[in-house]
């Protein structure tokens, strides 16, 4: 019972966030908004039994790239007739597009409503999930099962380090010369 | 009780078109992004779920890649509005249109 309400509250503020990130002007906004979603979704991480993936969410998402996100919006410090300049450009884009998603929602959710989940295959349990620890079970998989696509990702890391760094000097070094 | 996995998956839905709908509705190239990440987080939402009904660790380990992709994406990304805000002085995407043609 108590999960349920859980759920419920915490859907309804990631919708109702979602709204807010969509609808915003003002990109700050916008991103605060992105910020409690991404903390709600963490809480039903945990109703899903998956405490790690809650925490990483947090760290990460809402802690690291919301950073980046804030950090970036403040560098480039839009003013005001910057953000409402030529909104009108396609008159119907906004309602058209509502339309679009509102569609997208219902064949979704006729999919998912309609999802017949076969019987549960696996080993990991609740139960096991909590007698071994969510974290060790996924240390375990990441240097076993997964350890090739671990180590791409570590690549695709440093890809991206470098990427960032050349767009964002090329300019700078540009000016010196 | 439990919630029946079922509703976190319409949840996913609901959230993955509410991206897609940012994505066209704004002109601000940083709000596309964070719908973007909206989108990526409905996705990872279904991937819990689904782990969780399996009774499987593989779709929590998914979740970890898809985190990596959507940190280096929006690093990278963010460069890159960067780098045209510099040459073009916005972030509306309506006037970044060199390479419409």
């Amino acid at each position: 019972m108590l999960e349920s309400l859980l759920f419920i509250i915490m859907s309804l503020i990631i919708i109702a966030c979602a709204i807010g990130v969509i609808f915003q002007k003002n990109p700050i906004y916008s991103a605060v908004f992105l910020i409690q979603t991404m903390v709600s979704l963490a809480v039903l991480y945990v109703l899903l039994h998956a405490q790690f993936v809650a925490a990483v969410q947090v760290i990460v998402y809402a802690g690291a790239i919301m950073v980046i996100f804030v950090f970036v919006i403040m560098l480039l410090n839009l003013n005001k007739d910057e953000l409402e300049r030529d909104r009108n450009k396609l008159p119907m884009q906004k309602p058209a597009a509502i339309i679009l998603g509102l569609i997208l929602v219902v064949m979704i959710g006729i999919i998912m409503a309609r999802t017949v989940f076969q019987s549960a295959g696996g080993e990991y349990t609740p139960e096991v999930m909590d007698q071994i620890g969510n974290t060790q079970l996924v240390g375990k998989m990441l240097f076993t099962k997964y350890v090739l696509p671990f180590e791409i990702a570590s690549i695709l890391l440093f890809a991206a380090i470098i990427g960032a760094i050349v767009l964002a000097k090329k300019q700078i070094i540009k000016e010196e010369k | 009780m439990t919630v029946p996995l079922t509703w976190y998956l319409v949840l996913s839905g609901i959230l993955f078109s509410m991206g897609a709908v940012g994505v066209l509705i704004n002109r601000n190239a940083l709000v596309i992004f964070m719908c973007i990440e909206l989108m990526l987080n409905a996705v990872n939402l279904a991937f819990v779920t689904f782990s969780r009904q399996q009774n499987s660790m593989d779709g929590q380990i998914f979740v970890f890649f898809i985190m990596t992709v959507a940190a280096a994406e929006a690093v990278v990304g963010l460069a890159i509005i960067i780098a045209l805000f510099r040459n073009k002085a916005t972030v509306n995407v309506d006037n970044i249109n060199l390479m419409k043609w």
